[in-house]
């Protein structure tokens, strides 16, 4: 049998959250891209899945990191994963052999666990990164629009949003930029605050210029400016940023103005010089001014960093500062798990309450199918029970049940006395024989 | 006065630990769990300065005790109306801690007893001594705000970010707050030190303008509109200006103890 079957920590528990699928530490980019899940493909393999009556709710979630489906098994039995594997192999086209060992598998509270991991961001192949949390977001919202969540999942994911915000606004873990351009806009900031209405050049166009100049973008920068050899490249980046391209010979007359000057110019000789930057400072009046220099060999000269109110940071000052960053949020790591630990206990307790409630419910249906057939057997042997009395008895005995049931069902709508208990429920629900005289 | 006085430390103390916590962890809740708290150390610090000067009979200045947590007090209400103008809460740990460290010494080191009932004179000469000490902790609040920003400013060129650097206020932001608070000092001062010449000579029939609390003052005025100037000035403007703010504060420190304690005739603590 093809994946990776990991037992449940949960043992007997009755399995009613089952999750399978991939990510990058368990399949290589070339298969990630194959069992990938467009929005539309999503909703369709959710539906399939409930239509087959695998799963009565199903959320997939599919980003170029990972594919997973999430759901809750129609049936109780163990064999919702391997349907669920089946399903998965159909639906991309693929064979056991192609994703042998590559899919891994956790049910119950195993599950759970690793979806609020997901959701904080420390499953994420860039610790702490933010962008899962939104992506999490759309594929539960999209599952919720198309009715394929019910009450489990709805519980499940609001809690998994609810511990990805609640460990980035309280843990190191998403606080620090993990990238060098982030790094250099987030350094940017500690400067001048907030950047909007302030300005920017970006002397060259390469790539980790242009994720710079996004991060300035998305942070609402005023004025931006793209100089660079080829004018036809500065106009690209700039057209597709709304910022303005100028020509590499007007260099010296828009090197005024900005407060940020990130440049990635390919030059065996720095192209800033000590003197043109104390210029730059002249001429804003000896504000501040912000350098980012991600050239190889380095565009601005290394005596520009003296130069009173200039922060000069190099592509080897950023890369050191994100190596220290990654440190930090590694450490950080504890914390967001004790945090998702704590909201996984409230969504068990809640789980268990939900399971014991159930069981109360069917225990009450067993006892009035029984009381109802040992009824018709012992008053057909009593011919002289008028209908009066024949309906006191029943009312009596309907009465005997309901005090019965009373204490426990105000129990288990108390979440909390059932944390921790779904083992002993499964124990009665097997004891009564509830599971066969459901299915 | 005792219960009371415990209690303002005690929720300053409080206030200063969900501070600091945010420094490293930031957390909207805790955020403005601090400063309900300090908003509520200084109420009750503003109720055990009420039953002190009802028992005094006076505003409490006349001894170090009374002085010393009047500026506690203002430095408070200071800090907590700047955070609330500049939104920014993560230079609370430094005056919080300010304040805890300075109530307790003020215990040790200065007596708590009540000064010896003098003759009320009059609100005119509250207003200038209230205006004074607001100033002076205007002038320490923009002290602690430029030695943040020396920190800042020496981390982001050392390019070493430890944990708080990242949550500390952006150097700009510091800057502005620091000055926000030069201005409130400046205009305390001058209507303070307008009223205590108005009260000289309404009390003297002389102007009293050679005594060294005076010229001390009037020099702090002048330190403080040069570094106002300077800052914004191409060669001072930053690091250089924050460091002048700094150093201008040992002059009113040197206003505050030195010169009320042992030159000034008009400005003695009893």
């Amino acid at each position: 049998m093809a994946g990776i079957i990991q037992t449940s920590r949960a043992g007997a528990v009755r399995v009613r959250i089952a999750l399978i699928g991939c990510n990058h530490v368990t399949a290589p980019v070339e298969l990630r891209e194959r069992i990938a899940f467009t929005p539309q493909q999503a909703l369709t393999a959710a539906d399939e899945l409930r239509r087959q009556g695998i799963l009565d709710e199903a959320v997939v979630l599919s980003t170029c990191n990972r594919s997973e489906l999430y759901g809750v098994p129609g049936e109780t039995s163990l064999a919702a994963p391997e349907a669920m594997q089946d399903f998965f192999l159909s639906f991309h086209g693929l064979s056991n052999w192609e994703l042998d060992g590559r899919l891994y598998r956790w049910m119950g509270t195993d599950a759970v666990r690793h979806l609020f991991r997901v959701a904080a961001g420390i499953d994420s192949m860039l610790l702490g990164e933010a962008e899962i949390l939104g992506q999490l977001k759309t594929a539960y919202n999209q599952a919720l629009d198309h009715g394929a969540t019910g009450p489990i999942l709805n519980r499940m994911f609001q809690g998994a949003l609810e511990v990805g915000k609640r460990v980035r606004a309280e843990t190191e873990v998403g606080a620090r930029p993990m990238s060098v351009a982030l790094a250099g806009v987030k350094l940017a900031e500690r400067v001048f605050g907030s950047l909007k209405g302030r300005s920017a050049l970006c002397l060259g166009a390469g790539a980790v210029a242009d994720q710079v100049v996004d991060h300035l973008r998305s942070r609402g920068i005023g004025n931006l400016k793209v100089v660079n050899r080829t004018f036809e490249k500065a106009a690209e980046l700039a057209g597709r940023v709304g910022g303005e391209a100028a020509p590499w010979e007007s260099l010296e007359s828009v090197l005024a103005a900005p407060d940020i000057l990130v440049t990635s110019v390919s030059a065996r000789e720095p192209i800033l010089t000590r003197a043109m930057l104390e210029r730059v400072i002249e001429a804003r009046n000896g504000k501040p001014v912000f350098v980012v220099d991600l050239g190889v060999p380095r565009n601005v000269a290394p005596d520009v960093a003296g130069l009173y109110n200039l922060y000069l940071y190099n592509i080897d000052d950023l890369g050191e500062i994100v190596e220290q960053n990654k440190k930090a949020r590694e450490a950080e790591i504890p914390r967001a798990e004790t945090l998702i630990e704590e909201h996984l206990t409230r969504f068990e307790a809640w789980r268990s309450a939900l399971e014991a409630s159930s069981i109360v419910d069917d225990l009450r249906e067993r006892f009035h199918s029984q009381r109802e057939a040992l009824l018709e057997e012992k008053l057909r042997e009593m011919p002289d029970v008028s209908p009066e009395e024949r309906k006191r008895i029943a009312h009596i005995t309907e009465e005997l049940i309901e005090r019965v049931l009373e204490q426990p069902g105000a129990r288990v709508r108390q979440g909390g006395v059932m944390r921790g208990r779904l083992g002993a429920l499964e124990a009665l629900r097997h004891l009564f024989g509830l599971e066969e005289g459901k299915r | 006065m005792l219960f009371l006085y415990l209690t303002a430390v005690a929720l300053y103390a409080l206030s200063f630990v969900c501070y600091a916590r945010i420094l490293y962890s930031p957390q909207v809740a805790l955020g403005r769990l601090a400063s309900v708290l300090l908003c509520l150390g200084i109420i009750v610090q503003y109720l055990e300065l009420m039953a002190r000067a009802k028992a005094a009979h006076s505003i409490p200045y006349d001894d170090l005790y009374g002085s010393m947590s009047l500026f506690a007090w203002l430095l408070g209400v200071t800090y907590l109306g700047l955070e609330l103008f500049h939104r920014e809460r993560s230079v609370g740990a430094f005056v919080t801690l300010g304040l805890v460290v300075w109530m307790t010494v003020l215990r040790f080191f200065a007596t708590p007893e009540l000064p010896n009932a003098e003759l009320p004179r009059g609100s005119l000469f509250a207003f200038h001594v209230t205006l004074n000490t607001w100033s002076y902790a205007a002038f320490a609040l923009s002290f602690i705000l430029s030695v943040i920003y020396l920190i800042q400013d020496h981390m982001l060129r050392s390019r070493r970010m430890a944990t708080p650097s990242w949550r500390f206020p952006a150097l700009d932001v510091l800057d502005r707050m620091a000055r926000s608070s030069v201005y409130i000092g400046l205009i305390a001062l001058a209507l303070g030190v307008a009223m205590g010449l108005d009260y000289a000579w309404r009390e003297t029939g002389a102007a009293v303008l050679y005594d060294p609390k005076v010229v001390v003052t009037v020099f702090i005025l002048v330190v403080y509109v040069v570094y106002l100037r300077l800052s914004r000035s191409s060669s001072w403007r930053g690091p250089r200006a924050a460091l002048l703010c700094a150093l201008n504060f040992a002059v009113v420190l040197f206003s505050y103890t030195f010169v009320n304690l042992y030159l000034t005739k008009f400005h003695h603590f009893h």
